[in-house]
This record gives structure tokens, C-alpha cells and sequence, in this order.
């Protein structure tokens, strides 16, 4: 690496370089308007620029593979499970004055200041380390997937038990407990109501069809 | 059995008669009594058995009983327990004895139906089982023990009718007082110790006899403080009359024939200690006349019966350290005995009275007509008694103050030394003491006289209350006690073989000087009395309480309850009627307060010991618990301001601990910079 | 490239994201904020492994499982507070306030809840569906 810190200059970027920065530039910024914005949906939208900022960035880093999961997975689902939730819990739609909490300064202060610190601890410990991408593409399909499982096979299929496991648990956690007319399947008298008949639920004591059109679609 | 054996049982007995009475006495109700009464009556007779295997004293030539065992190597002075057996020891033994004895059998009746009677019993053995231990202790760190149990037992009997006022603040007074003499008491005991390099009386009798005192008049002086105190001499003497709030049978044993009498008698054993000391004679000698003289002229102003007693029985002791200060013991215990005797019947008598009567108070009694046909035995007893006190011949009380007139006008002839020893008594203590013995003289006659014409010789509309027959064991009781009142004078002869041999018999000029002004006394009030006894018809006065079927005490406690309420003093009585006060005059009023002593008392130790309790209390209040309070606030106040950071906002403790770690962090690194480079 | 370059972005996608955990208040933005940590974290790793040339690919399969372990997550965190927020009528993080204590001893959120009838208690699921 002393030999690479020797054959780059600090102040002459490449190609790449300039695109990662550009780049990263695009996805700080999307990522501080996620945080900032007071309209709620606009959050979820911005962040997915930015997490699609940062799937270009894998890109960069010559990490194909999990690019694309990146795309696949954040952009596709989990963003649209957040959208999903700011929904069912009724956010509204257009600005809203009090999205920030109180401490909102507070919180600003303890961010700078360990952006400040780690900023500089990073740059004080990296500032002669080059990342040499000219030689074997890294993270390849083909080369994540050999390492995926050739090495990596126990705790990926470890890893599909906690999904299975969050799965259940997602769904135990959306039912409604203790309603009578709910557990057991759709045999009683709720049953036999259409989905999502709103009129007569109103003299059951907790209504169970929104639940239902609730997991349906989640 | 040896004669040590036996005396050692003799306050043994009583000891384990109270240790029996405290453990029993709410369990088995039955033994109390028994328990009470028969350790007592053995210890009397092995007193008794005692004395007779003592068979005399130093006048006859026996050499006292000495027996020790090493109690206590305290590295220094030694504590010995220790008997010592002199004809002092075994005659004032038989006293205490006997006299207990009478007080327990009398207390089955006067306190029958008595809660607390079990407790009391126990006490009054207890406090018998210290008096007998101060009498034949040979140690005085041994006899110091007794002394003090004394106190304390003194200090629960004067406070047993607790729920009146009076009697509560009386044994504190009791208590409060008495210490006061008790420190430089123990200070004495440890000069003198530390002159003599022994506790042991005999080891200190042979110092003195070889004049190896360095400090007699500092330790003698410090001693009298606690004579003083426990015998009720001035200027401590003022507790005595309060104390008669307690029952009449303590009374009459603790405040009348026995403790107070152990100041007198520790004096006798120790007389060639005080002798070593001119100075201290001549103090001695004062504080006896000033003593003989005010209780005299007091007790001729008091209407509670008992208090009239109270401040007889303190001149009878002032007459005690009379003879001690001329320098002669044998008289002063000769008197202690007839007084034991003769004071112990006047107070059982008296609670005889005070039942029938339904009152404490002479100004009631004399407007009632026929209290002495009540009580015959009490009368007669109360008679005899009231005419030894008055030391008319031939009863106990006449040769036991003319043997004290004798050594007074022996010593103020010059010629007396002191009893076992050949030191000089002072002129100036014999004229002294002779003096006031004769002053003292006129005054008890007069105010026996007073108290017997009062009494039972009452005028006035109504008849005394019928409280029905008194209680056999009551009345027995005097007629056992009538027996020594009567009848002490014929062992004039005998008795100083069992003293220092001195002869005790009255000497013409004396016996008709002291006979004549007591009879001049008596008359004066007899005169006196018929003079206003007139006016008792016309002012009615007195509250009296009928409750025929109460137990005696009941109605004693009554009486001292409602006395201040009734006449508006303890002490006294708005009474026209009052012989004594006509032969008073101006002097009544100071008389009948004990001439302002308490409030001199006030002045001068109560309210400086206020003041300075409310400084400590005001430091301890103000100051000290400002520190605590304050520590107690400011951790409150911490918790306060604490509690407000506890807002339950989630985002607020992740911020503060992000906000720690980011300062950890950052420091760790300083410090790892700091030290790499 | 120069490896400060991910790092120093890695870093400030970080403290945007904890900006966001501690000043959010609706629960769902909060979890935003966790998914830009998480990312950054992601970043991180991927750097670093293509930097050191890690022959295990330790890095990039941790990141994979970091992605799924977020997804599970996500899952599970919304489920939470679609829950809060049906039983409380809010997903504000800074009204659930149950641990703390009130001097005069009332439950903070009976604002909240006032009552199963209650006029303002709101319609998650009535939303949700015109929200669909």
C-alpha cells in the first residue's frame, strides 16, 4: 500500500474517484432530506434516492452483487413496507409541522460532533490507504456466490430460520389477541361478512376484517 | 454455722427474696406475700443471731467480726468483699431488720389491693437486702454498691403512685438530689482510698490512727456531701419532705428509720476520719444546728402530717450529726436506734391515721370530732411515740437525746475527744450542738404536741369518716414497734458495751435542762391551741374522702392527689386555726415552704441546668441537625433535579448515552494519541 | 480510489441516520433513520473488503446478511408499531412516555386513549385501506 500512497497523488482523483464523489455527494444529500423533510411520504421517496445512491456506490466498488440485492431488496421491498406503514398509521399526507421532536438540537449536537470525531479518526487513519480496484473484480455473482456457499452456507441457512422466524413473528405481532372471532380462522360470524364491510363492524367491540386486509397485504 | 456464714445470709436473703418477687411476682400472684415477708423475717433473726454471737462491741472489749474475700484486683487499691462486724454493725443490723420486717407485714394490709404491690414488696426487700449490705460492709467500694441501690429503690417507692404529679416530680427530686451528694461522695471514697491505699475500713481506721491522711479536712468535706445528701441534712435535706409522696410504710422505713439513717451511720464507722479534721467538725456541727433548728421551726408550720414527720425526722438526724460532730458515735447511734424505732411507729401510725381520717391534712383532721376513738391502737401508739420524739422521760427518746445533750456539753466543756481516737473535739462544735439541741428541744415538743392535739383532738361539726376496723396486721405492727418506743431507755446501761464504752447515761443539768424546755414547749402549744382552736369551728375547712371499703394507700393516694388542689400547696394550709401559726408569726409563711430553699435551689442549679439544656438543645436542634436535615435535603434535592432528566422520552436517553459514549470514545483516543506519541 | 473516500461517506450517512433516530418523531421515520445507519454500515464493509482482497469474501456476505437481517427487521419493527399505534391512536416515540413518572401519579397517556369510544380515537385501519 506504501507503494500505491507513493503512485497517487492526494489531490489527483480519477475517474472513479470523481464519480464516487459525485455520487456519494447525491446520497448524503437525499439522506439529509430524509431526515429532514416534514412531509412524510417525501422521506420514504428520498430515501430511496438515497439507497439507490448507495447501490451505485457498491457499483463503483466493484460489488455487483450486492448492488442489485441492494436494488432488490431495500428499494423494492423495504421501502415499500415503509410506505406500507406510514399508511396504516395515518401519516399524513403533506407537510407536518411537528415531524421533529423537541430535542430536536440536541440531537444535531450529538450528530455533528461524532461526525466530527469519526471523520476525523477516519481520515487520520486512512489518509495514505488506496483501494487497488484495477485487479480481480471482488464481488462478482459468480465470485459472491462461490464464496456464499462454500464458505458461507451455515449461517446463510441460519439466516433463513431468522427470516422465517421474523415472518411468524411479524405476523403474530399484527393479529389481535384475544378475539374470539379472529383466532380459530374465519368460521363465526365474522366469517361470513365480506371484507372489509365496514357498517356492521361498527357494533362488534374490535373490529377483525381491517386486521385481515391488513396482513393480506402485507 | 459460723458467725460469718450467718451474716453473710443476713442480705443475702432479702436479695433473693426480691430477685424471687421480681420473677414471680406476675405469674404466681400467691407467693408474693410469703416471699415478701419471709426472707425479711429470717434475715431479722439472723441478725438477731448475729448480734448475740457478737455479744458486744469494742466497749466490752470483743473484737469485731472481720472476714474478706478478694473480689476485684482493680491493679491499684483492691475491692474486698468484706464484713465487718463491730457492735455498731450488729445492733444498727437488728434495726434495719426489724424494722423491715414490721414495713413488709404492715404493706400486706396498707397495700392489699395494691396492682403493683408484687414490684413494690420486691423493691422494699431489695432496698433492705442494700441497707444490711452498707451496715456490715467492711469495703467501701462494697458498701458504695448498697448505697446506691438504695438510692434507686428510694427513687421507685417515693414515684409509686406515679399518676399523681406530685409524687413523680418528688422521686426525681429524690433522685436529682441525692446524686448531688453522691459525686463528691465517690470522689471522697477515692481520696480517701488513694490516701489510705485501701477500701478496706480497717486498713483506713489504722491509717488515720497513725496519721497517714495528707488531705482529712478535703476528704472529710467531701464525704459530708454525700452524708448530707443521703441523711438530709442542709443544705441537701430539701428532698425529705417531697419524698413523703411516696406510701407511709416507705415512709417509715426508707425516709424515717433506715437510709436516711446510713449517712449518720457511715459517719460513726469513718468518726476518726472526720475527727483528723477540726475544720470539718466545726462544719459537722454547723450544718447539724442549722439543720436542727429550720426543720424544727418548718415542721411547726406544715399540715401534711407525713411532711410534719419529715422535717421531725430530719432534725432527729440533725441531732444524729450533732453527736457525731462533738465527737461522739455512741450517742449518735444510740438516738439512731430509739429514732429508728420510735419514727418508724409515728409513720405506720400516721397511715393509720391518714385512712381513717380520709386526709393528710391537720387542718381537716382538726375539725373532726372522735378520730382518736377510731383508732385506739393507732392513738395510744401515736401518743407514746409522739412523747418519746419529744424525748420526755422515760420513753426510748429521752435517754437516746440526753446521751447527745451529754457529749455536746461534755465537748463544749473542752475536755471531749473523739470516740476512738484522742483527737480533741472542738469547743465551738459542743456549744454549738448544745445550743441548738435545746432550741431543737422546745421546737419538737411544740410541734409534737401541735401534731397530737390536731390529730386526734379535733373540734368541729362533723365526725371522722367510718372507714371500719383497721387491718390487724396494721395495728400488730405497732404494738410490736410501741415495744422499743416504749422501753429502749432500760439498755441505756447495757448499750455501751456494744459502742465505744463511753457511758450513755443522762447527766442531771442536761436531762432537766432538755426535759424542761420540752416541757415549756409543749405547754407554750397547748396554750397556743386552746387559744385558736376556737376559730377551727368557725372556719370550715378541708376536703375529706370516704371510701370505707378502699385499700389504705387508696386513700392516701387520693389525699396527696387533691392537697394542692384542696388547700393550694403540699406543704401547707390557709388554717386560722393553727397553733403553729400563732407561735410562728411572720415566720409561718417562710416555715411552711422550707424557707424558700427549693426556690433558692431554683435559682441558683435549675434554671442555669434550663438554660444550659436549651443551648444543647438548641446546638442539637439547630446545628447538629441542620448537618443531618441538610444531608437528607440535599439528596432529596439531587433526586429532584435528577428525576427530571426521567422524562420517559426514549429519544432523550439515546441521545445522553450516544452523547457519553461519543465523549468516551473521543477521550480513549486522546489518551491513546497521547500516550503513542 | 482512496479509501477515505467510502469511509468519510460511510461516516456521515451514519450520523444523518442517528440525527434522524434521535430527532424523528413519528416511529416509521425513526426506522428510516436505523436503515441509513444500517447502509452506511453496509458501505463500510464493502469497502473494506475490496480493499483488503479478503479471500472469504467475509465482508460482502456479511453484508448480505446484514441486508436480510435489516429486512427482518423492518418486518418485525413495523409490526410493533402498527400494534402501538392501534393500541395508543399514535406512532410518536416521544408520546409513549409509560416509564416515566407523573408527580400527581395520573397515566401519561390518558390523553391517549381516553376511552374505547372516545370521539378523537383514531381509525388506523379505515385509513389504511383509503390509504391502499
Amino acid at each position: 500500500m506504501t507503494l500505491a500512497a507513493a503512485s497517487h497523488g492526494f489531490l489527483s482523483p480519477t475517474g472513479v474517484e470523481i464519480a464516487f464523489l459525485l455520487v456519494g455527494l447525491v446520497t448524503l444529500g437525499a439522506a439529509v432530506v430524509t431526515v429532514i423533510t416534514r412531509q412524510l411520504v417525501h422521506a420514504a421517496l428520498w430515501l430511496v434516492v438515497t439507497l439507490g445512491g448507495i447501490a451505485v456506490e457498491y457499483l463503483l466498488l466493484t460489488a455487483e452483487f450486492i448492488a442489485w440485492v441492494q436494488v432488490l431488496i431495500y428499494v423494492g421491498s423495504v421501502v415499500v413496507l415503509l410506505l406500507f406503514g406510514l399508511m396504516l398509521t395515518k401519516a399524513p399526507i403533506g407537510r407536518s409541522p411537528d415531524a421533529d421532536s423537541g430535542n430536536r438540537w440536541a440531537a444535531l449536537t450529538v450528530a455533528v460532533a461524532s461526525a466530527a470525531a469519526l471523520v476525523w479518526v477516519v481520515t487520520d487513519a486512512f489518509r495514505t490507504t488506496w483501494i487497488d480496484l484495477d485487479g480481480a473484480v471482488q464481488g462478482s455473482t459468480e465470485a459472491s456466490g462461490r464464496s456464499l456457499f462454500q464458505y458461507w452456507v451455515l449461517p446463510f441457512e441460519a439466516l433463513s430460520v431468522l427470516l422465517l422466524a421474523a415472518l411468524v413473528g411479524a405476523i403474530v405481532l399484527s393479529r389481535r389477541n384475544g378475539d374470539p372471532e379472529h383466532t380459530g380462522g374465519r368460521k363465526p360470524a365474522g366469517g361470513r361478512r365480506p371484507v372489509g364491510d365496514r357498517a356492521p363492524a361498527a357494533d362488534r367491540p374490535r373490529s377483525g376484517g381491517p386486521a385481515r386486509t391488513r396482513e393480506d397485504r402485507g | 454455722m459460723t458467725t460469718t456464714t450467718t451474716a453473710v445470709l443476713v442480705p443475702l436473703l432479702p436479695f433473693l427474696g426480691a430477685l424471687a418477687g421480681l420473677l414471680l411476682g406476675r405469674r404466681a400472684p400467691g407467693f408474693v406475700r410469703p416471699l415478701a415477708i419471709l426472707p425479711t423475717l429470717a434475715a431479722a433473726a439472723l441478725a438477731v443471731v448475729v448480734a448475740v454471737a457478737q455479744g458486744g462491741g469494742a466497749g466490752a472489749g470483743k473484737a469485731p467480726v472481720d472476714a474478706a474475700t478478694r473480689l476485684t484486683p482493680t491493679g491499684s487499691v483492691p475491692i474486698d468483699l468484706a464484713l465487718h462486724i463491730d457492735g455498731f454493725a450488729a445492733l444498727v443490723a437488728v434495726l434495719v431488720a426489724v424494722v423491715a420486717c414490721c414495713v413488709q407485714i404492715y404493706s400486706t394490709g396498707y397495700l392489699r389491693d395494691d396492682p403493683r404491690y408484687p414490684s413494690y414488696a420486691a423493691l422494699v426487700s431489695l432496698f433492705t437486702a442494700a441497707m444490711l449490705l452498707v451496715v456490715y460492709s467492711g469495703d467501701l467500694m462494697v458498701l458504695l454498691v448498697g448505697w446506691e441501690i438504695m438510692g434507686i429503690c428510694s427513687y421507685f417507692l417515693v414515684g409509686h403512685y406515679w399518676e399523681t404529679e406530685a409524687a413523680r416530680s418528688a422521686s426525681l427530686k429524690a433522685f436529682l438530689v441525692t446524686k448531688l451528694g453522691d459525686v463528691p461522695f465517690l470522689f471522697g471514697i477515692f481520696a480517701l482510698a488513694a490516701d489510705a491505699g485501701t477500701f478496706r475500713i480497717t486498713g483506713i481506721l489504722k491509717t488515720v490512727a497513725v496519721g497517714g491522711l495528707d488531705h482529712p479536712t478535703l476528704i472529710a468535706l467531701l464525704l459530708l456531701a454525700g452524708v448530707a445528701g443521703k441523711s438530709a441534712q442542709f443544705p441537701l435535706h430539701t428532698w425529705l419532705p417531697d419524698a413523703m409522696a411516696g406510701p407511709t410504710p416507705v415512709s417509715a422505713l426508707i425516709h424515717a428509720a433506715t437510709m436516711v439513717a446510713a449517712g449518720v451511720y457511715f459517719v460513726a464507722r469513718l468518726l476518726p476520719v472526720f475527727a483528723a479534721s477540726a475544720a470539718a467538725m466545726v462544719v459537722l456541727a454547723a450544718m447539724a444546728a442549722v439543720t436542727m433548728v429550720g426543720s424544727g421551726l418548718a415542721a411547726l408550720a406544715q399540715d401534711d402530717i407525713k411532711r410534719v414527720l419529715a422535717y421531725s425526722t430530719v432534725g432527729q438526724l440533725g441531732y444524729m450529726t450533732g453527736a457525731l460532730a462533738v465527737g461522739d458515735r455512741g450517742a449518735a447511734v444510740f438516738h439512731l436506734l430509739s429514732h429508728g424505732a420510735f419514727k418508724a411507729l409515728l409513720f405506720l401510725a400516721a397511715g393509720v391515721v391518714i385512712h381513717a381520717a380520709g386526709t393528710n391534712s391537720l387542718a381537716a383532721m382538726s375539725r373532726m370530732r372522735g378520730l382518736a376513738g377510731r383508732i385506739p391502737d393507732a392513738y395510744w401508739t401515736m401518743t407514746v411515740a409522739l412523747l418519746a420524739l419529744a424525748a420526755i422521760p422515760p420513753f426510748a427518746g429521752f435517754f437516746s437525746k440526753e446521751a447527745v445533750l451529754g457529749a455536746a456539753e461534755h465537748a463544749s466543756t473542752g475536755h471531749a475527744t473523739a470516740s476512738g481516737t484522742l483527737t480533741a473535739v472542738p469547743t465551738a462544735a459542743g456549744w454549738t450542738v448544745l445550743l441548738a439541741g435545746l432550741i431543737t428541744a422546745f421546737l419538737t415538743a411544740g410541734y409534737a404536741t401541735r401534731l397530737w392535739l390536731l390529730a386526734f383532738h379535733g373540734k368541729g361539726p362533723e365526725t371522722a369518716p367510718d372507714h371500719g376496723k383497721q387491718p390487724i396486721v396494721m395495728n400488730a405492727v405497732l404494738w410490736v414497734l410501741f415495744v422499743p418506743t416504749l422501753a429502749l431507755g432500760l439498755a441505756t446501761p447495757v448499750l455501751p458495751d456494744w459502742f465505744d464504752g463511753r457511758s450513755l447515761t443522762p447527766t442531771l443539768t442536761t436531762s432537766v435542762l432538755g426535759t424542761g424546755v420540752a416541757l415549756v414547749g409543749a405547754l407554750v402549744t397547748y396554750g397556743a391551741w386552746r387559744h385558736t382552736t376556737a376559730l377551727a369551728a368557725r372556719v370550715p375547712l378541708g376536703a375529706v374522702a370516704v371510701a370505707p371499703d378502699a385499700a389504705p394507700a387508696d386513700s392516701e393516694e387520693s389525699a396527696i392527689a387533691t392537697h394542692a388542689a384542696a388547700y393550694g400547696d403540699n406543704a401547707g394550709a390557709p388554717d386560722p386555726a393553727d397553733p403553729g401559726r400563732l407561735l410562728l408569726g411572720p415566720l409561718h409563711r417562710p416555715a411552711a415552704v422550707g424557707f424558700h430553699l427549693d426556690a433558692v435551689y431554683t435559682a441558683l442549679f435549675v434554671r442555669p441546668v434550663r438554660a444550659g439544656a436549651r443551648l444543647v438543645r438548641f446546638l442539637d436542634r439547630e446545628v447538629v441537625d441542620a448537618y443531618v436535615n441538610g444531608a437528607g435535603t440535599a439528596s432529596r434535592w439531587l433526586g429532584a433535579a435528577v428525576r427530571r432528566a426521567q422524562t420517559g422520552n426514549v429519544q432523550t436517553y439515546l441521545g445522553a448515552l450516544l452523547a457519553g459514549s461519543l465523549v468516551l470514545a473521543v477521550a480513549v483516543v486522546l489518551v491513546a494519541t497521547g500516550t503513542g506519541a | 480510489m482512496h479509501l477515505a473516500y467510502p469511509a468519510v461517506l460511510a461516516v456521515l450517512l451514519f450520523c444523518v441516520g442517528l440525527y434522524g433516530v434521535l430527532a424523528r418523531r413519528n416511529a416509521i421515520l425513526v426506522l428510516m433513520s436505523v436503515e441509513l445507519m444500517l447502509n452506511a454500515v453496509n458501505l463500510n464493509l464493502v469497502a473494506f473488503d475490496v480493499w483488503l482482497r479478503d479471500k472469504l469474501h467475509a465482508g460482502q456476505a456479511l453484508t448480505l446478511f446484514t441486508i436480510a437481517v435489516a429486512a427482518a427487521e423492518i418486518g418485525i419493527g413495523l409490526a410493533i408499531v402498527l400494534l402501538v399505534y392501534r393500541n395508543r391512536g399514535s406512532s410518536d416515540v416521544d408520546r409513549l412516555r409509560d416509564l416515566a413518572e407523573r408527580p400527581d401519579g395520573t397515566d401519561p397517556n390518558d390523553d391517549l386513549t381516553g376511552g374505547p369510544d372516545a370521539a378523537g380515537r383514531p381509525r388506523p385501519d379505515h385509513q389504511a385501506e383509503a390509504a391502499a
